[in-house]
């Protein structure tokens, strides 16, 4: 009975933390998507966003859910900055020289926090940090049930934007027929920058659900890349509700490999996962077969 | 072609050797070896990045197999070092032989190739951090014996020289390989991987020789860094540092050339080493990460600016400075 409610809190702990890494793969699908290449400096922003978070809480007293209704526009501004003035005018257009600028962002970003803050790792204190919610015999930390449902408002606001306004409209043009878009009158450089943009945005918000329960180094972005890039290659790059789905099975598998595995060898069967989806099916489970 | 290729080998060869005559400081010496080093690593992602266009994240995990086999071999089998380095060498060939054929089988391209070399690494890294046969999380000593029967010198600058050999036998191996069939191919694939299929290159063993033999050269420098600092662990010899460093260097010195990943590893490098010392003291003391920050900056400005590499900024200088010698500058 002890067994079940282990595996059954593991379970859950995975999915909630899973639907925040949705939700840091989201940014990277939807920049996929658009413009069919991958944001090496994904991670690096997601540090550079929990550090943020960590300032505004150490240093100003401000909540992280507070936090949430500045760091947005401000990362989305900052991704959009990045794209038009720095990815954009280096790259050239060219696919590997997006990969090598991203990276090159990737080193700096991470190598600046680290001159910044140093190695140490640091978390915040939160009043609720060890709420729980008990569920029967489960009992679920209130953050991480409270990242899981905003997750899901997020991705649902999302697909709102895309659906329904006149810029999702023009980022699913250029993602269909960049060219055909462009002779169209929208402005292509534009939709690129906003799609960063957006994809930053995701970020912040995934930094503000993250923190209350997770730990910040310089290098954390590292271990969040390659989940969010296993994450995407498993539902399929550019796919949302992929992405969503990707999430929640990773999440899961994470939880359970540290449970069987121990902590150090539970990263191993993310990577394990993402070697083996990229051999055997590199459409991803909800993309169309390549 | 190779007249022209093989001279400038020789004379660079020369001049590098000759540097520790000169210079007797332990200090400029470390770094010079260290930095060969990386150029060895360097020029074995250039025979795959820079010749065959395949970009990989990923080196570490051959850098590292070497290096762990060139360790391993001596502290748990008693191997002679150097028994043990064309050992290494092959098992790092090997290594890059699976992950190719892995890869490229599934025909993974650009990004996708560039992740799952990455990913390769990382399992490798926490392997090699979780495992005791590699002495774990503690890494492993290789014993220090000062003879020259172990790979490990009196004088300094005999590993020096060792490593200056090894460099000297890449570049050669480079120069040859751009001018056979095998680099025409190679090239070819790099520049239109459907046209050069549709032409009849076997795009699939092409790419599998380049990534074995790129491999085996990047080994070598893994199995000589075990060798020069005695010490390894896993965030050393699997860490995504060398990735980063052997990718930059021929990027930045020029991609697809004999010399562009020496000349890049050494300017480089030394760009780090200056920074460091110079922003280092501006802000009083050490700044943790300041060289990375700069070799970032530098592959930005590289992929903006000089896409063809210090060489290709230097070729397009000289071509310059010519036709206004003759006194027909074009407008």
């Amino acid at each position: 009975m002890l067994q079940i409610d282990i595996l059954l809190s593991a379970l859950a702990n995975g999915l909630m933390t899973g639907a925040v890494y949705a939700l840091i793969a989201l940014g990277l699908t939807l920049v996929y998507g658009v413009l069919h290449v991958i944001n090496f400096a994904h991670g690096a922003t997601l540090t550079a966003a929990m550090f943020a978070v960590w300032a505004a809480h150490d240093g100003l007293g401000i909540d992280p859910y507070v936090a949430i209704l500045f760091l947005t526009p401000l990362f989305f501004a900052l991704g959009y900055a990045l794209q038009r003035f720095v990815i954009g005018p280096a790259s050239h257009g060219s696919d590997s020289n997006i990969l090598l600028v991203t990276l090159g962002l990737s080193i700096v970003i991470e190598n600046a926090l680290l001159a910044a803050f140093r190695s140490d790792t640091r978390s915040i204190d939160v009043p609720y940090g060890f709420s729980v919610i008990e569920l029967g015999n489960l009992f679920l930390p209130l953050p991480k049930v409270i990242a899981f449902f905003a997750s899901f408002l997020v991705a649902a606001l999302l697909w709102g934007l895309m659906a329904h306004t006149d810029i999702g409209k023009a980022i699913r043009a250029v993602s269909r027929e960049k060219t055909g878009a462009a002779l169209s009158g929208i402005p292509v450089e534009h939709v690129y920058a906003v799609t960063f943009g957006l994809g930053a945005a995701c970020l912040a918000v995934a930094a503000c659900l993250l923190m209350p329960t997770f730990l910040v180094n310089p290098r954390v972005g590292n271990a969040f890349v390659l989940v969010a890039f296993t994450i995407v290659v498993l539902g399929g790059m550019g796919s949302v509700p992929g992405a969503l789905i990707g999430g929640l099975i990773i999440g899961v598998v994470e939880s359970l490999s540290g449970l069987y595995f121990g902590e150090s060898l539970g990263q191993i069967g993310i990577f394990l996962i993402f070697i083996l989806v990229l051999l055997v099916r590199p459409a991803g489970l909800f993309g169309a077969r390549a | 072609m190779t007249g022209s290729v093989r001279l400038p080998i020789l004379l660079a060869v020369i001049v590098l050797a000759l540097l520790p005559l000169g210079a007797t400081s332990n200090t400029l010496l470390n770094f010079m070896t260290f930095a060969l080093i990386v150029a060895l690593a360097a020029q074995g992602w250039n025979l795959l990045g820079g010749y065959g266009g395949q970009f990989s994240f990923g080196h570490a995990a051959f850098f590292g197999t070497g290096a762990y086999a060139m360790g391993l071999l001596q502290v748990r089998f008693g191997l002679n070092p150097w028994a043990a380095m064309p050992v290494a060498m092959l098992l790092g060939a090997a290594v890059g032989w699976a992950i190719g054929f892995l890869a490229f089988r599934a025909r993974l391209r650009g990004a996708y190739f560039a992740l799952v070399t990455l990913a390769f690494a990382e399992v490798f890294r926490i392997l090699a951090n979780a495992w005791a046969f590699t002495g774990a999380a503690a890494g492993l000593l290789v014993p220090l014996r000062l003879q020259a029967a172990n790979m490990q010198f009196e004088d300094k600058r005999l590993f020096y020289w060792l490593v200056l050999a090894f460099v000297a036998s890449a570049l050669v191996l480079t120069a040859e390989l751009a001018r056979s069939r095998f680099g025409a191919r190679l090239v070819a694939l790099r520049e239109n991987e459907d046209a050069a299929r549709a032409l009849g290159v076997d795009t699939l063993r092409v790419k599998l020789a380049a990534i074995t033999l790129s491999a085996g050269v990047t080994a070598a420098a893994g199995g000589l860094y075990a060798q020069k600092s005695l010490y390894l662990d896993a965030a050393i010899a699997y860490g995504p540092w060398i990735s980063v460093d052997a990718l930059l260097a021929p990027i930045v010195g020029g991609l697809g050339t004999v010399f562009g990943p020496l000349i890049g590893a050494l300017a480089l490098l030394g760009l780090g080493e200056i920074s460091k010392m110079a922003l280092g003291n501006l802000f009083g003391g050490a700044l943790p990460g300041i060289d990375l920050i700069v070799f970032g900056i530098l592959l930005i400005l590289a992929v903006a600016f000089a896409p063809r590499g210090l060489l290709g900024l230097f070729d397009g200088l000289v071509r310059r400075a010519k036709p206004a010698q003759g006194g027909e500058a074009t407008p």
